[in-house]
């Protein structure tokens, strides 16, 4: 704090502090704390806010305890955000191997610049894209029928299987970045006295490759996890008749139900989710939140 | 493991992963050109420019452009004050003070979307502030001036405090120092934590549905035109849309590299300038510049 | 205009750590004065506290007279060459030369000639709209001494310049630092750990170690007369031998060393009780077949000789295998032995010196 006035003046260390305290205290520690806070309290009409009928209590966490639809639902979320996250990895690891070790480094940048553009794209057009393709009557079918794959379209909006496709598609590169840093920094040197010692290509990803890229195999988990858990525009685009996502019922608590105090508790419990994911990655890959930042 | 083989199999790979990204968003774009009601590339009725027409004539459009395009300039004018602002601040703390910050700022970005929309709503709600693009700005942010705080916060590392010292050791103030030295060496970082946060706020979804009240943004109006009964004219918008980010892209990469061989033309020069001014020294050794 | 500075019983801590220990000295007003010192001796602390980036935790530091304690760097009449130079990398040569100026409000045209006007000075005139990135060590070196100037300070103080030039450039630097103080008469407090510089720029240098002043004299004085072991082997060559002092005789005494007794002179401040040890420089010391009477002698083995241009240097052994050094002219009255030969080391007892060991303050 000392060095921080030295160094700017008092003035300027001032507006410094006064603007990352509103950043941090009134859009960030506050909402949350208030959503906390909110969500052990009762749905009332705005006259009995404040009033007798308004106690803490559990009642809107138990509404979510009890409802064998929602927990299934909150489960089968998880479930298939974990699925989508490991299924990002195994498509972005060879790439990002590819990009860091393989391609030439002329041709990288131009690579990249590909690759970034349909990070670019908003991510509802992406989703929107896939809705088209994987539509009955949609170019995937045609072409795989005309290939002569499948003799009959495929009904793809089924279950959970186009949510999955449709997360994959918008979220993989959010895997194949962190990834692609952390087997970037890795000496090539390594590799090579790896092969040189006898080690075949499994085995050196496996003891050499794959655990100095831990930092960014955490950091694109985290965020490819946190984003598809979180995510509403894929699972409702591509939705099917037997798939829910649990953004879904939260989204109902606060529009349909106007019930902001239940919607605040499913939503705590969404972030409760998140960080739980957080850590257990964290734990098991052995890094520290620094690492994880892009 | 570098066999020609398998490198030919690593270059088929990005080939078809290219074509996987890529190739939904052509299919996108192209069914804006066909004649037919529901977005399709097949089957092929015909070319037709009706759904541009129609989206140019879309008011609700026009309304959600405008929307998002105020929200975004209100996200830039806050997140990029406020996440250069913490980045200066952290960067001069360590230790405990400085992780623990470090945490905190990071941690909007690792927060659902909904979780943000939702929360920014409550807390508003409770000074009698209603839902509406202004929330919708500050819920996105909270997030976004982490983004910005990150890219000056690594720019910060490379700067050379001794710079701010002489500044300061030849009688400059602080409010000079900061114009005249800081902010220039921050400002490739600032100019592109503005862009970040421009995009970022236009394609922001979960935050905003929460926080709209009764105001649409691009991507709420494209939501919702889809689950109520879609035209090609999303598709028309996504390819403009899709274009624009290309040309784009396009057009700052070419900017960037033309600027890095400048530059290194520059230090190629001055290398050659160093040689030559070390030879004259040394054919003259001890001999003193007169006055 | 130039100010003389003081430093009144100057302590500077770090936590625990004591950077500077209680120092005294007086920079005369136009001196070129050297701190010089190995790495962590203190100077660069002591650089910082008068430039105004690090404060005293002990004790006053007067410019001009007047007490600057609690006037901020940007406030104080001095200027700083850092050691990386620290030129501002997105302004032209002009615009960083003149920086002084723009921020006390110059209007743009003086600036600029001003700017010009000490390029002049520092002979590399046209070069004002170059961009740092395109000037060599040696330019960038005199585009920071310019961009001092240009304030008008009183003080200039130099951060180890020429530390990261090669060796021939640092030569000529050396010599155009020095025309250029003789030039402006401003005061030069330069800091530096080679010796050969401080010794060469100077009119009077400090020397330090570990927080505390050990000596501050003439460069001829140092190197003749250094006031303690510290200063005598920091500075140019010894011979060094331990032991005890036997007897003393007024400024005289007999030291016994495992390689015989020998008379010596008493350095500063020696008493029978100090430890310390007895220092002879190789160009004081002779190699001779028979060692003249009533002179110090030690029984050697020649092991090599080099010849270094101007000076012979020739390492001898004596009987118990301890290497000795003797340093005689190259002007053909010296013989030289070949490696084996088994002479004799002699020297005088007024150039071999007992000097203590333990650092200590000077005034």
């Amino acid at each position: 704090m000392n060095d921080l006035v030295r160094r700017y003046g008092a003035g300027l260390a001032g507006t410094f502090i006064v603007l990352t305290a509103f950043w941090l205290l009134v859009l960030v520690i506050l909402p949350y704390l208030y959503l906390f806070e909110n969500s052990f309290r009762p749905y009332l009409p705005v006259v009995d806010i404040g009033g007798p009928k308004d106690v803490y209590s559990l009642n809107n966490y138990l509404t979510f305890f009890e409802s064998s639809i929602h927990l299934r639902v909150f489960t089968l979320t998880i479930v298939y955000s974990s699925v989508v996250t490991v299924l990002c990895f195994a498509i972005a690891y060879p790439l990002a191997y590819y990009l860091s070790k393989v391609a030439s480094s002329a041709v990288v940048p131009t690579l990249f610049l590909l690759l970034l553009i349909p990070l670019w794209v908003s991510e509802i057009l992406r989703s929107f894209a896939w809705f088209i393709i994987l539509a009955l009557k949609g170019p995937l079918n045609f072409g795989l029928l005309g290939l002569g794959i499948i003799d009959q379209p495929v009904r793809w909006m089924s279950g959970f299987r186009s949510i999955i496709i449709g997360l994959v598609y918008t979220y993989v590169l959010f895997m194949l970045f962190p990834v692609y840093n952390a087997v970037q920094s890795l000496d090539t040197n390594q590799i090579e006295a790896a092969e040189d010692l006898g080690s075949p290509w499994w085995r050196t990803h496996w003891r050499v490759i794959l655990p100095h890229a831990k930092p960014g195999i955490a950091s694109g988990a985290v965020t490819v996890f946190m984003l598809s858990a979180g995510s509403i525009l894929v699972p409702t685009l591509l939705a099917s008749t037997t798939s829910r996502w649990f953004t879904e019922i939260i989204q109902q608590w606060m529009f349909e139900s106007q019930d902001w105090n239940t919607g605040s508790a499913y939503a705590f419990l969404l972030m409760l989710a998140c960080t739980i994911f957080v850590t257990v990655v964290m734990r098991l890959f052995r890094v520290r939140l620094s690492d994880i930042a892009k | 493991m570098n066999t020609r083989r398998s490198n030919w199999l690593f270059h088929a790979y990005m080939v078809i992963f290219l074509a996987y990204l890529l190739l939904p968003l052509i299919v996108m774009g192209g069914a804006a050109f066909n004649d037919s009601k529901f977005p399709s590339v097949y089957p092929w009725v015909g070319w037709t420019d009706r759904w541009f027409l129609d989206l140019w004539n879309d008011g609700r459009m026009w309304v959600s452009f405008r929307n998002t395009i105020a929200v975004a300039i209100a996200v830039v004018a806050m997140a990029v004050p406020i996440g250069t602002a913490a980045a200066i601040l952290i960067n001069s703390l360590g230790g405990v003070a400085r992780s623990a910050l470090y945490g905190l700022m990071i941690a909007p970005v690792l927060t659902p979307g909904a979780v943000i929309g939702i929360s920014t709503l409550l807390f508003w709600n409770k000074f009698s502030v209603p839902a509406g693009l202004h929330l919708s700005a500050l819920g996105q942010t909270s997030y976004i001036a982490a983004f910005v705080m990150l890219l000056v916060l690594a720019r910060l590392q490379s700067f050379d405090r001794a710079l701010e010292e002489a500044a300061l050791d030849l009688g400059a103030s602080h409010a000079q120092v900061l114009r005249r030295i800081l902010l220039p060496h921050l400002y490739p970082a600032i100019v592109a934590g503005a862009a970040i946060a421009f995009f970022q706020s236009v394609e922001n979804f979960n935050t905003t549905l929460f926080t709209r009240g009764t105001y649409d943004t691009l991507t709420v109006y494209v939501f919702s035109r889809v689950r109520s009964g879609i035209t090609p004219t999303i598709n028309a918008l996504a390819l403009i849309l899709v274009t624009l980010t290309i040309v784009g892209a396009l057009w700052y990469e070419i900017a960037r590299r033309r600027q890095q061989a400048r530059l290194a033309a520059l230090e190629a020069q001055a290398r050659r300038d160093e040689r030559a001014e070390e030879m004259t020294v040394s054919l003259a050794p001890g001999s003193v510049t007169a006055g | 205009m130039s100010a003389g500075v003081e430093l009144a019983n100057v302590c500077a801590d770090f936590g625990k750590f004591r950077a500077v220990d209680h120092v005294n000295v007086t920079v005369k007003a136009g001196e070129f004065f050297s701190f010089l010192g190995p790495s962590g001796c203190g100077k660069t602390t002591i650089l910082r506290m008068v430039s105004g980036f690090i404060d005293p935790s002990e004790g006053e530091i007067l410019i001009g007279g007047q007490s600057v304690r609690g006037v901020r760097p940007n406030k104080r009449p001095t200027a700083l060459i850092f050691q990386n130079l620290a030129l501002f990398p997105l302004m032209p040569v002009w615009e960083n030369i003149s920086f002084g100026l723009e921020v006390r409000g110059v209007d743009k045209k003086a600036r600029r000639a001003k700017a010009e006007e000490l390029l002049k000075l520092v002979d590399l005139p046209g070069a004002a709209d170059k961009a740092i990135s395109q000037l060599s060590g040696g330019q960038k070196q005199r585009v920071a001494i310019a961009r001092a100037l240009a304030v008008e300070p009183k003080v200039m103080l130099l951060d180890e310049p020429l530390s990261a030039l090669d060796l021939k450039l640092r030569q000529h630097m050396r010599a155009e630092l020095r025309a250029i103080q003789k030039r402006t008469n401003v005061t030069f407090i330069y800091i530096t750990h080679d010796q050969g510089e401080a010794l060469a720029m100077s009119d009077r240098v400090g020397v330090m170690s570990q927080g505390k002043l050990q000596q501050v004299a003439t460069p001829q004085e140092i190197y003749n007369h250094p006031a303690n072991g510290f200063v005598a082997s920091f500075v140019g060559e010894n011979n060094v031998f331990p032991g005890q002092i036997e007897s003393m005789n007024g400024a005289t005494a007999v030291f016994r060393t495992g390689a015989g007794a020998f008379r010596a002179s008493l350095g500063p401040g020696v008493t029978r009780t100090t430890a310390a040890k007895l220092y002879v420089r190789p160009e004081q010391t002779r190699l001779v077949d028979t060692p003249p009477a009533g002179t110090n002698s030690i029984p050697v083995e020649v092991a090599d000789v080099a010849f270094e241009g101007n000076f012979i240097n020739i390492q001898v052994r004596n009987g118990d295998g301890r290497p000795l050094v003797i340093e005689a002219r190259n002007d053909g009255s010296t013989r030289v032995p070949p490696p084996g030969s088994k002479l004799n080391m002699v020297f005088d007892a007024e150039h071999a010196v007992i000097l203590a060991d333990e650092t200590r303050s000077a005034a």
